[in-house]
C-alpha cells in the first residue's frame, strides 16, 4: 500500500492519494434481484441452452457449438506478464438473467424498477433525456447539451436501448446483439466472426461459444450517426462470467462515436469477463471507440476483482477508413486486452490512445496491434502507464508493415510512470517492417516525475506541488485530449492527475 | 571441476533440447541451420589485409576451430595469464560454464549450453593488472566444412584492464561463447569485427558479470555472413557499474543471403548503474535484420540509467527489420528509455548533398556512415575506431549501385 511506504520526493501527495483513492471503489454495491441462472459450468448443453434462451436460429447455435468444440482443444495463453491462479472454467455461471426479464419488456417503461434504479445509481441515463456533458445533476439544459443513446447490459442480458426510434429514422441500427441475430440475421451472418474468427484465441473462442449479449451497431452508407452511442456493462451476479459480444459496422462514408463503460460489485472471489468487440469499417467510414474500463479491481490486498480478458479488433476494409481506440483502464484485477487495427484499405488510419493505471495488486498487460496491409496507411500509438502499490503494468504491442504496405507510417510512444518502489512497468513491443518506403518510430520511457521539468517549473516561481501537478497532468494529456467530452471528464477524475486543488 | 561443468551442461541440454521455429526467442531467426547435425558448407574467404594488422597486440590464432600455435605469438604479457581449455587452471574451472548457466534464466539459450558441454577449445585469460597491449583472438577458416565450437573465459581481477580483439571467421559454422567476469573497478573493452566470409554461419554468446564501479564495453561489426546470431547476456551486480554494448551491421543480399540477429539481455541488479545498447543495421537486396533487446531492472536497482536504441536503414524494398525492444522495470527511481526506428535514406538530406555537387553514390555512402556514427562512437580507442571506419568505407565502396 502506498500509504505505508515512503513517498518519493517529487511525487506529490494528491497524485498519490487519488491513485490510492481508486481503491475505494465507487461502484462496489450490488443490486438485490432475483436471477435466473443456467447451471454452473460450460458444456455443449450450456451452449445450446444460452442459444435457446436468446431465441436464436439454428445456424447461430451451430456457430457457437463449432466454437465450443474448438475451445475444448485450446490451451489458455500464458505469455502475458500476468500472474493469477488457475481459473476453473467449470466453476462459473455462464448465464444469469434477472427473473423480471423473462418476458422481454416492450419498452423501457416496462423494465423492473430495480434495474432502472441500478443504472440511475450508476449515473447512466436510461430515459431519453438530454445529457449535459460531464456535469451531473446540472440545472436546466445548456445549449451544448449532447444526447447519447445507451444500450444497458446487466449480467447476461440487455435491459434496454434508448433512442431507438430516432436512430432508426437515420437508418442506424442500434440494439442488443441477441435482437440483431433475430431481426437482422443477414448482417450478423455476414460480419460476425469476420474480424475476430471463432478460433482466434482461447478467450475469444470461449466468448464465441457462450456470449450472451452485447451491442450491435450498423451505420448505413453516408450516414453520420446523429448521436453518440454507448453501452454500459454491469456485472451483478456472483460467480458469473460476463461474455459480451459487440459488433459495429460502419458502411461506406459512415461515422459513429461509440462509448463503453463497465462496473461490477465488490466481491471477494474473482470474476471472469471475456468480451469480443468486432468493428468493420468500409470505404471512407470512421469509427471512434472509447472505453472507460472500471471493473472492480479487487481490494488493497489483491482479493477479488474482475479478470478481464478482452479481444477487440477493428478491420479497416475500405480505402481511407479510419478507426480510433481510446481507453482508460483503471479497473480489473487482471487486464489482458489489445485493441487492434487491421489497416487493409489504402490510406486507412488507425489510432490507439491508452491510459492504464494499476494500483495495489492490479496487473495490466495491455496494448495494441497495428497491422499495415494497404498502401499509405498510417497509425499512431500513445500509451501512458501508471503503476503504484504492488501493481504490474505492461505495454505489449505489435506494429507490422507488410511488403505491400508501401509509404506507410507508424509512430509509437509508450511512457510509464512509477509511484513507489514495489511496482513494475514493462514494455514489450514487436516491430516488423518488410518494405523500405515505410517509416516506423518507436519510443518508450520509464521514469518517475522528471526532475528537470520540475526544476524548470519551480524556477518560474511555481511551488513544488503545483509543479508536480503540471508535469503529471502533462503526462496523460495526449490521451485525455483524444477522449470524447463526457469521458474526458470522467477519466480525468479517475486518473486524477489534474490537480487544481493542490495548487490553490 | 571442468569435467563437472561439462557434464552438468550436457544434462541441462538433454533436459531443454534445441529450440525450434515456434520458440518465442527464435520467432524471427530460424535455428535449424545451427541445430542440424551436418555442417552447412561455406566457402572460405581469402583475407588479403587482416584488420588491426599494424597494431601492437598479442595475437592468438584459431584455424577451423583449432589453436594454431605456429601462427600465434608467445602468450607472455605482463599482468595477463593465458592458458587453454584443455589445461585450464583452477580459477577457470570454477568460472567455466557458470556465467553461461546463470544466463539461462529467464530465457533459455540451448546453443550456449551445448557449447559449454562440447567446446573443442578456448582460451582462459586472467587479468591482474592493466594489460599493456590488446589480446587478439584471430579466427581463420580454411575448410569449407569446418565446425568451430570455442569457449573462452576471461576474468578481470579488481582494477585490471584489458582490450580483447576478436576477428575473423572461425569456421563454416561456428558456435562461440565468451564468459567475462569483470571484477570491481576493472575495465574490459571488446572489439569484434566478424569475419568477411560471405557464407559462414555463426551463433555467438557473451555472458558477462560486471562488478562495482567496473566498465564493460563491447562493439561488434558485421558485414558478411549468411546467418549471424549474436547474443549478449550482461548482469550488472555491483553499484556504479557501466555496461555498453553496440553493434553495426551492413548486409547486402546480393552477396548471398544475409540474416543478422542481435539478441541482448541486460540485467540491472545494483544501484546507480548505467547501460547502453546501440544497434544499427544497414540493409539492402533482401537482407534481414533482427534486434531483440531487453533491459531488466530488478527491485532495488535504483538510480539506474538504461538506454537502448535499435535502428535500421533500408536501402531498398526487399529488406526486413524485425525488432522487439523490451523494458522490464521493478524500481521507481530510474530513467530507462528505448527507441527503435526503421526507414529509408532521408531524401531531403540526399537532395542537400547532391545540390552541393556530391555524386549520388557518395552521398548515400556518407549518409550511411552518419547513420552508423552513434554505434562507432562506442569504440573508445581512436586507432581502433579508425580501422573500423576504414573497413566500413571499403565495404561501402564495394557495394555501390
Amino acid at each position: 500500500m502506498i500509504g505505508e511506504q515512503e513517498i518519493r520526493e517529487g511525487v506529490d501527495r494528491e497524485t498519490v492519494e487519488t491513485v490510492q483513492g481508486m481503491g475505494s471503489y465507487k461502484y462496489g454495491w450490488s443490486t438485490e434481484i432475483e436471477m435466473d441462472y443456467a447451471p454452473k459450468g460450460v458444456s455443449e448443453d450450456i451452449v445450446r441452452l444460452i442459444s435457446s434462451k436468446n431465441g436464436e436460429p439454428e445456424w447461430m447455435t451451430e456457430w457457437r457449438l463449432a466454437a465450443y468444440r474448438r475451445w475444448v482443444e485450446m490451451t489458455e495463453p500464458r505469455w502475458a506478464m500476468l500472474r493469477y491462479p488457475v481459473i476453473d472454467y467449470q466453476d462459473q455461471y455462464y448465464y444469469a438473467k434477472p427473473k423480471s426479464m423473462e418476458t422481454k419488456p416492450k419498452s423501457l417503461d416496462d423494465v423492473d424498477p430495480k434495474l432502472l434504479a441500478t443504472y440511475a445509481k450508476l449515473g447512466i441515463p436510461l430515459k431519453e433525456q438530454m445529457l449535459l456533458a460531464g456535469v451531473e445533476g446540472a440545472e436546466g439544459v445548456a445549449a451544448d447539451a449532447r444526447r447519447v443513446a445507451v444500450d444497458a447490459v446487466f449480467d447476461s442480458v440487455s435491459v434496454g436501448t434508448t433512442f431507438k426510434a430516432e436512430l432508426a429514422r437515420a437508418g442506424v441500427i442500434f440494439c442488443s446483439i441477441s435482437e440483431a441475430i433475430r431481426e437482422h440475421p443477414e448482417l450478423v451472418k455476414k460480419y460476425l466472426g469476420s474480424v475476430v474468427p471463432q478460433s482466434d484465441n482461447f478467450f475469444a473462442t470461449l466468448n464465441s461459444a457462450v456470449f450472451s449479449d452485447g451491442s450491435f451497431v450498423y451505420i448505413p452508407p453516408g450516414t453520420r450517426c446523429p448521436m453518440e452511442l454507448s453501452t454500459y456493462f454491469r456485472i451483478n451476479a456472483e460467480n458469473t462470467g460476463q461474455f459480451e459480444r459487440t459488433l459495429i459496422i460502419a458502411d461506406k462514408g459512415a461515422y459513429v462515436s461509440y462509448l463503453e463503460g463497465c462496473t461490477a460489485p465488490k466481491r471477494d472471489i474473482a470474476q471472469l469477463h471475456a468480451a469480443v468487440v468486432e468493428i468493420v469499417i468500409l470505404e471512407d467510414a470512421e469509427v471512434k471507440y472509447s472505453t472507460v474500463q472500471n471493473w472492480y479491481p479487487g481490494d488493497e490486498n489483491g482479493l477479488g476483482g474482475i479478470y478481464n480478458f478482452v479481444t477487440k479488433r477493428a478491420d479497416c476494409r475500405g480505402d481511407r477508413a479510419k478507426v480510433m481506440w481510446t481507453q482508460v483502464e483503471t479497473g480489473s484485477a487482471i487486464t489482458w486486452k489489445y485493441p487492434s487495427c487491421i489497416l487493409r484499405g489504402n490510406e486507412s488510419q488507425g489510432e490507439f490512445y491508452s491510459i492504464a493505471i494499476a494500483n495495489n495488486f492490479q496487473q495490466a498487460d495491455t496494448g495494441t496491434k497495428m497491422i499495415h496491409l494497404g498502401q499509405g496507411t498510417r497509425s499512431r500509438i500513445v500509451s501512458k502507464g501508471i503503476s503504484a502499490g504492488h501493481a504490474q503494468n505492461t505495454y505489449r504491442g505489435q506494429v507490422s508493415m507488410h511488403p505491400r504496405a508501401k509509404n506507410s507510417r507508424n509512430y509509437t510512444q509508450c511512457d510509464s510512470l512509477l509511484i513507489g518502489d514495489k511496482c513494475g512497468a514493462h514494455t514489450v513491443p514487436y516491430i516488423e517492417v518488410k518494405n523500405h518506403s515505410s517509416r516506423v518510430e518507436h519510443e518508450a520511457t520509464t521514469s518517475k516525475v522528471d526532475e528537470d521539468q520540475l526544476f524548470y517549473c519551480r524556477s518560474r516561481g511555481m511551488d513544488a506541488e503545483a509543479a508536480v501537478a503540471l508535469v503529471v497532468n502533462g503526462f496523460c494529456k495526449d490521451v485525455l485530449q483524444a477522449l470524447p467530452m463526457e469521458f474526458a471528464m470522467e477519466a480525468q477524475s479517475l486518473v486524477a492527475i489534474s490537480l487544481e486543488g493542490s495548487v490553490g | 571441476m571442468m569435467q563437472a561443468a561439462r557434464a552438468s551442461a550436457a544434462a541441462r541440454l538433454a533436459e531443454m533440447g534445441l529450440p525450434g521455429r515456434r520458440d518465442e526467442y527464435w520467432r524471427w531467426t530460424d535455428p535449424a541451420a545451427f541445430a542440424q547435425q551436418a555442417t552447412p558448407e561455406a566457402a572460405a574467404y581469402r583475407v588479403d589485409k587482416p584488420i588491426f594488422d599494424g597494431m601492437d597486440k598479442l595475437r592468438l590464432v584459431f584455424t577451423d576451430g583449432v589453436f594454431d600455435a605456429a601462427a600465434s605469438d608467445d602468450p607472455a604479457l605482463a599482468g595477463v595469464e593465458i592458458s587453454h581449455l584443455s589445461e585450464a587452471p583452477e580459477w577457470a574451472g570454477v568460472l567455466y560454464g557458470r556465467l553461461e548457466a546463470a544466463g539461462q534464466s529467464p530465457v533459455r539459450r540451448p546453443f550456449a549450453v551445448r557449447n559449454t558441454a562440447e567446446a573443442q577449445a578456448g582460451l582462459m585469460i586472467r587479468v591482474t593488472a592493466r594489460a599493456a597491449r590488446p589480446v587478439h583472438i584471430s579466427y581463420r577458416q580454411s575448410s569449407s566444412t569446418s565446425e568451430a565450437m570455442l569457449h573462452h573465459v576471461v576474468k578481470l581481477e579488481a582494477g585490471a584492464e584489458l582490450t580483447l580483439l576478436e576477428t575473423g571467421t572461425a569456421g563454416a559454422r561456428a558456435n562461440l561463447v565468451l564468459e567475462v567476469d569483470v571484477g570491481a573497478g576493472a575495465r574490459f573493452h571488446h572489439i569484434r569485427p566478424q569475419g568477411r566470409s560471405l557464407e559462414h554461419r555463426v551463433i555467438s554468446a557473451i555472458f558477462a558479470r560486471v562488478g562495482a564501479g567496473a566498465v564493460f564495453k563491447s562493439f561488434t561489426l558485421s558485414m558478411n555472413g549468411r546467418l549471424t546470431r549474436n547474443e549478449a547476456v550482461i548482469e550488472i551486480i555491483g553499484d556504479g557499474a557501466v555496461a555498453h554494448i553496440a553493434g553495426a551491421a551492413l548486409g547486402d543480399g546480393a552477396d548471398g543471403a544475409f540474416h543478422h540477429d542481435d539478441t541482448v539481455f541486460i540485467t540491472h541488479g545494483a544501484v546507480g548503474c548505467e547501460s547502453r545498447q546501440v544497434f544499427k543495421k544497414v540493409l539492402r537486396h533482401g537482407a534481414t535484420g533482427v534486434f531483440q533487446g531487453k533491459i531488466l531492472v530488478r527491485p532495488g536497482a535504483q538510480k539506474t540509467d538504461g538506454y537502448q536504441i535499435s535502428q535500421a536503414l533500408m536501402l531498398d524494398d526487399e529488406c526486413q527489420f524485425l525488432a522487439k525492444p523490451e523494458l522490464e522495470i521493478h524500481a521507481d527511481d530510474v530513467k530507462c528509455s528505448h527507441g527503435s526506428t526503421t526507414g529509408a535514406i532521408d531524401e531531403t538530406a540526399l537532395f542537400y548533398l547532391r545540390s552541393r555537387g556530391v555524386p549520388r553514390e557518395e552521398a548515400v555512402a556518407l549518409l550511411v556512415l552518419s547513420f552508423l556514427a552513434d554505434a562507432i562512437a562506442e569504440v573508445d580507442d581512436a586507432a581502433i575506431a579508425a580501422e573500423i571506419l576504414a573497413r566500413l568505407e571499403e565495404w561501402l565502396a564495394g557495394h555501390r549501385g
